[in-house]
C-alpha cells in the first residue's frame, strides 16, 4: 500500500497572529489602488437559499470576497411556540416540540417531558428511562447525518448526502415502527411514553447498529483527508475556548473549541453516567473540527444504543400514577374509577404544582433546555424553550467576518442551525 | 366540436368558423403534447421553511426520488422553477418572501402547498402564522399530513401532473399574472378571514387558564 | 441552596433578595439597579466563576398583582453550578433593566428576544431591535398576557401588514452602520427609524 502526502497552502485563516479575528474597517484599505476604491457590496443571502439550512436571512457587507460585516436576520419561521405552550395543556404541549427542533424530533420529546416531570417531581420506570435514551441517541444520529449530509452539499459533495439520508431511512423505519410517525413523533408522556417498543424494533435496531457504522467508515473516507474538504473547513471559522463560553455556545461547537462540557456527563439525566461512551472534543475550534467531533458522536451514539439495548429492562413504561396517566381504553370502559380518572386528565388536564424547573438535556445541537413556570393551573405560565441553535447562530458573525464569502458559507454549515428551534 | 367565446361576436361567420377550428386544434393536437411536457419536466422551487422541507428532503432522496416524476432538477432559483412547492410553516415575517418568490417564477407555475401549516395554519392558530398560503399565494395543489409522507407528497404531485394534462392553451386568463390589488391583498379581506377561522369548536385551545 | 446565594448576601446585602430551591435549583432575587453588578461578581469572583450564562428571558404572571420577572440562567462551568438570578419589573411601569451584553455577547441575541417578546428595553444594549418579528412589527409585544393567542388585528390586517411590511428595506448600508451608532443617535431619530422610515442612500461618489 503507498502512501502520499498531500501538502496544501490554505487561504486566509481569517485570524491575526495573536488569535483576534481579522475586521476588515469599513472604507477603503490604506492600501488599495486608487481605481480599485473602497466600496463594499451589500449581499444579501436568503431567506431562501439552497446554503442557508432553512428560512436564514444573512446580509454580507463584502470587500471583493472578504466579509466585512455579516448580519444575520432570523424570525423568519418564528411560529409563536412559547405563547402557543401557555394555552395548551403539559401533554399537549409534547407535540408542539416535534416541530421545533424536526431534525431530531424525539431528544425534543424527551427533553419536554423531563423538564415537565421535574416540575411536578414524577419519577419514570427503568423502562421508560432506557427508551428514552435510545430515542435520544437515535434523534442525535440523523441529526448529525442531515449535518454532514447538507454541509456536505454546501461544500460542494452531493453523494454523502444520499448516503445520509438512506441511514436516515432506516432510522425513520423504526420510529415509525415505533410511533406511526416517522418525523412528528410526539414520542413521551408525562411520567412515560406513548407506546411501548413493537415486535421487531430490538431487531431492526440491532441491524442497524451493526451497519451503520459502514456508512460512517463511507463518510470518514471520502471526507475526513480529501484536500478540498480540508482545505475549506480547516482554520475557518475559529472560536477559542473562552470566546466559546462567552458566546453561551454549547454542543458540538462548545466541544470543537477545547471545551469538555456536555450535559450527558456533567449534570446526567436518563441515568447516562451508568453508560461507557466518550464524548470528543475538539482543540482548534475551526469547521474541520466540529466536523470530526459530530462524526465521532455518532460512533459513541451507536455505542451507547447498543449497550442501552443489551440493558434493556421489562416492566412498564408508565408510572403507576393514574392523575398523570391515562389509564388504558378498556379499564376507562369499565371501571368507574379509572373513568373519572380519564375525564380529570382530559377535561381539566394534569396541573402542576406551584413553581418552576428548567431542565437540559444535551440534544444534538447543543444544551436544549426546558423552562417551564407554573402557578398550580393545568396550562403552563411560561413554557421557555432554550434554543442551543439560536445562541450558536448569534456567533456567526463573530466566527465570519474577516473570512472569505465561501468560507462564511463553511461556517454557517457548521454551526449546524435548525431555523425551527431558532425562531421557534 | 366544441364551442368557444370566439371573441364575443354575436353571430357565426366564416372567421368565427375557423378560429373555432384552430381553437379545437391547438386543443386536440398542441394541448396534449404541451401538457405533456409540462407536466413531467415540473422543476419544483423548493419553498421549504420547516419540518415538512425534511420529507421533501426525502422525497427528493434516494429512497423516493422524485427525480423519476421529471423533477430532477430542484431549481433554487424561481426564475428557472415550474412548481413552488411551500414546504412547511409561514409566518407573517415570511409571507412577502413567498409572493415575492412567486411574483418572480415565470409563467407557467404553479403552487403546491404541502403540509397542513401551509394549507391552513396547522397547529400553529396564533399570532405569528400565516392561515394558509392561498391568503398569499394561489394554491393549485395541497398536500395534507403533518408532515405528509413522501409518498403523500408524490400524490400531490401527481394530481397536479392529472391537473396540467387537463389545462387548455386556449383557455382565457389562465396564465395571466395575478398581481397583488392596490390594499397588497391577493383576496378581499373578508373571505381571508373567512378561510382563517379556527376550525373546529374546542374553544380550549383559546383559553389560557 | 447554591452557597453563592450566602456569598452574595454577604457582599450586596440589601440588593439581594429573597431566595429559594424550587425543584432543586437555586434562585435568588436581585435589586434592579445593582443587576449589572451584581452579575458581574458573580462572573469575575474566583470561587463564583459563573462563565456561562445559559439562558436570559422574562416570565409574565397571570396574576396581574405579581411582577415581571427577567430570568438570568448563570451556570459555572467548571464547577458545573447553576444559579438562576431574577429581576422583577413593575408591569404597569417602566420595562427597563441594563443589559449585560457586555458581560456575555451569548446575551446580545437573547435580549433582543425578551425585547420583542415583552418589551423590556435593555439599557446599554448595542443594538436592541426585534429579532424575531419585523422590525416595524405593530401588533405589540406578543408573550405579555394582554396580547391575545391570535393576535390583537383581524386575519385579513395581518396579512396585509405582513405583505407590506418590507423586511428587505432593512440593509441600506447607512442602516448597517446605525446599528453601530445607534446609541448615540438623537432619540427622536431613533423612533423615526423603529416606526419604519426609511432614509435615501447618498449616492457614493
Amino acid at each position: 500500500m503507498s502512501t502520499r502526502t498531500v501538502t496544501y497552502a490554505l487561504g486566509t485563516t481569517g485570524v491575526a497572529p495573536d488569535g483576534t479575528p481579522v475586521r476588515v474597517p469599513l472604507g477603503a484599505p490604506p492600501d488599495a489602488e486608487p481605481d480599485l476604491g473602497g466600496e463594499h457590496l451589500l449581499l444579501n443571502i436568503g431567506p431562501q437559499h439552497p446554503a442557508t439550512h432553512g428560512v436564514l436571512r444573512l446580509v454580507v457587507e463584502l470587500d471583493g470576497e472578504t466579509v466585512v460585516r455579516c448580519i444575520p436576520h432570523v424570525g423568519y419561521l418564528h411560529s409563536g411556540f412559547e405563547k402557543l405552550g401557555e394555552y395548551r395543556f403539559y401533554n399537549q404541549i409534547i407535540p408542539l416540540t416535534d416541530r421545533n427542533d424536526y431534525l431530531a424530533p424525539m431528544s425534543n420529546n424527551v427533553g419536554v417531558a423531563l423538564a415537565v416531570e421535574k416540575l411536578m417531581g414524577i419519577g419514570i420506570t427503568p423502562r421508560c428511562t432506557v427508551l428514552r435514551v435510545i430515542a435520544c441517541e437515535m434523534s442525535r444520529i440523523i441529526s448529525h447525518l442531515v449535518w454532514v449530509g447538507t454541509t456536505g452539499i454546501d461544500l460542494g459533495a452531493f453523494t454523502p448526502f444520499l448516503w445520509a439520508f438512506q441511514q436516515r431511512e432506516r432510522i425513520y423505519d423504526l420510529q415509525e415502527m415505533w410511533t406511526g410517525a416517522r418525523l412528528t413523533t410526539s414520542l413521551t408522556r408525562v411520567g412515560g411514553l406513548m407506546a411501548d417498543i413493537p415486535e421487531g424494533f430490538t431487531a431492526g435496531l440491532r441491524e442497524f447498529i451493526q451497519t451503520f457504522p459502514r456508512t460512517l467508515a463511507e463518510l470518514d473516507r471520502v471526507l475526513t483527508r480529501n484536500a478540498i474538504w480540508v482545505g475549506r473547513t480547516q482554520g475557518v471559522g475559529v472560536m477559542t475556548a473562552a470566546e466559546a463560553t462567552n458566546w453561551s455556545l454549547s454542543g458540538p461547537m462548545l466541544r470543537a473549541s477545547g471545551v469538555p462540557f456536555d450535559v450527558r456527563k456533567d449534570q446526567p439525566y436518563l441515568g447516562y453516567e451508568t453508560y461507557d461512551f466518550e464524548v470528543p472534543v475538539g482543540e482548534h475550534g475551526d469547521v474541520y473540527d466540529r466536523y470530526l467531533v459530530r462524526l465521532e458522536e455518532m460512533h459513541q451514539s451507536t455505542r451507547i444504543l447498543a449497550q442501552a439495548l443489551d440493558r434493556l429492562p421489562d416492566g412498564p413504561i408508565n408510572v403507576d400514577d393514574p392523575r398523570v396517566i391515562l389509564p388504558s381504553k378498556s379499564r376507562a370502559m369499565s371501571d368507574m374509577e379509572a373513568m373519572i380518572f380519564h375525564f380529570k386528565q382530559v377535561m381539566e388536564g394534569v396541573t402542576a404544582p406551584v413553581g418552576e424547573a428548567y431542565l437540559g438535556i444535551e440534544g444534538p445541537k447543543g444544551e436544549l433546555g426546558y423552562y417551564f413556570v407554573s402557578d398550580g393551573s393545568a396550562k403552563p405560565v411560561r413554557w421557555r424553550i432554550r434554543p442551543p441553535a439560536f445562541l450558536n447562530l448569534a456567533a456567526l458573525p463573530k466566527m465570519a467576518e474577516g473570512h472569505l464569502l465561501s468560507d462564511l458559507i463553511a461556517i454557517n454549515a457548521s454551526v449546524d442551525i435548525v431555523m425551527g428551534e431558532v425562531d421557534r | 366540436m366544441g364551442k368557444h367565446d370566439v371573441s364575443g361576436i354575436a353571430s357565426p361567420n366564416w372567421l368565427t368558423t375557423r378560429a373555432e377550428a384552430l381553437f379545437d386544434w391547438v386543443k386536440q393536437r398542441v394541448d396534449p403534447a404541451v401538457n405533456w411536457s409540462r407536466a413531467n419536466s415540473l422543476w419544483p422551487m423548493p419553498f421549504g421553511t420547516a419540518c415538512c422541507a425534511i420529507e421533501f428532503m426525502a422525497a427528493a432522496a434516494s429512497r423516493f426520488d422524485f427525480a423519476r416524476f421529471g423533477m430532477e432538477r430542484q431549481a433554487f432559483s424561481p426564475r428557472q422553477a415550474d412548481v413552488l412547492i411551500c414546504a412547511g410553516r409561514l409566518p407573517f415575517k415570511l409571507a412577502p418572501v413567498i409572493r415575492r418568490i412567486y411574483d418572480q417564477m415565470p409563467q407557467p407555475k404553479w403552487v403546491i402547498s404541502m403540509g397542513a401549516c401551509a394549507s391552513t395554519g396547522g397547529v400553529f392558530d396564533n399570532y405569528a402564522m400565516v392561515q394558509g398560503i392561498d391568503t398569499v399565494v394561489p394554491v393549485d395543489v395541497y398536500v395534507p399530513g403533518c408532515p405528509p409522507r413522501p409518498e403523500g407528497l408524490l400524490y400531490g404531485v401527481l394530481l397536479l401532473h392529472k391537473k396540467i394534462k387537463g389545462e387548455s392553451l386556449v383557455t382565457a386568463g389562465l396564465r395571466d399574472e395575478q398581481p397583488l390589488d392596490d390594499r397588497g391583498l391577493r383576496l378581499p379581506p373578508a373571505t381571508i378571514d373567512e378561510i382563517s377561522e379556527p376550525f373546529g369548536n374546542s374553544l380550549h385551545q383559546f383559553r389560557s387558564a | 441552596m447554591n452557597p453563592s446565594v450566602a456569598a452574595l448576601r454577604a457582599t450586596f446585602g440589601s440588593a439581594i433578595g429573597r431566595a429559594m430551591e424550587l425543584c432543586g435549583d437555586t434562585i435568588v432575587y436581585v435589586d434592579r439597579a445593582h443587576l449589572v453588578d451584581v452579575l458581574r461578581w458573580l462572573r469575575d469572583t474566583p470561587g463564583q466563576a459563573y462563565d456561562y450564562l445559559v439562558d436570559v428571558t422574562a416570565v409574565e404572571y397571570r396574576d396581574r398583582e405579581r411582577p415581571l420577572e427577567v430570568v438570568y440562567f448563570l451556570r459555572a462551568l467548571a464547577r458545573v453550578a447553576d444559579l438562576r438570578v431574577k429581576v422583577e419589573l413593575d408591569p404597569a411601569g417602566e420595562l427597563a433593566v441594563d443589559s449585560v451584553a457586555s458581560l456575555w455577547a451569548g446575551a446580545n441575541w437573547l435580549e433582543r428576544e425578551v425585547y420583542d417578546m415583552f418589551g423590556v428595553t435593555f439599557r446599554g444594549h448595542p443594538d436592541l431591535r426585534r429579532i424575531l418579528m419585523w422590525e416595524t412589527y405593530a401588533e405589540g409585544y406578543p408573550l405579555r398576557k394582554d396580547f391575545p393567542l391570535r393576535g390583537r388585528f383581524s386575519r385579513a390586517e395581518q396579512v396585509r401588514q405582513a405583505l407590506n411590511a418590507n423586511p428587505e428595506a432593512h440593509y441600506s448600508l447607512e442602516e448597517l452602520s446605525l446599528a453601530d451608532v445607534q446609541a448615540e443617535l438623537p432619540p427622536d431619530m431613533v423612533d423615526r427609524l423603529r416606526r419604519g422610515e426609511r432614509g435615501t442612500v447618498p449616492h457614493s461618489e
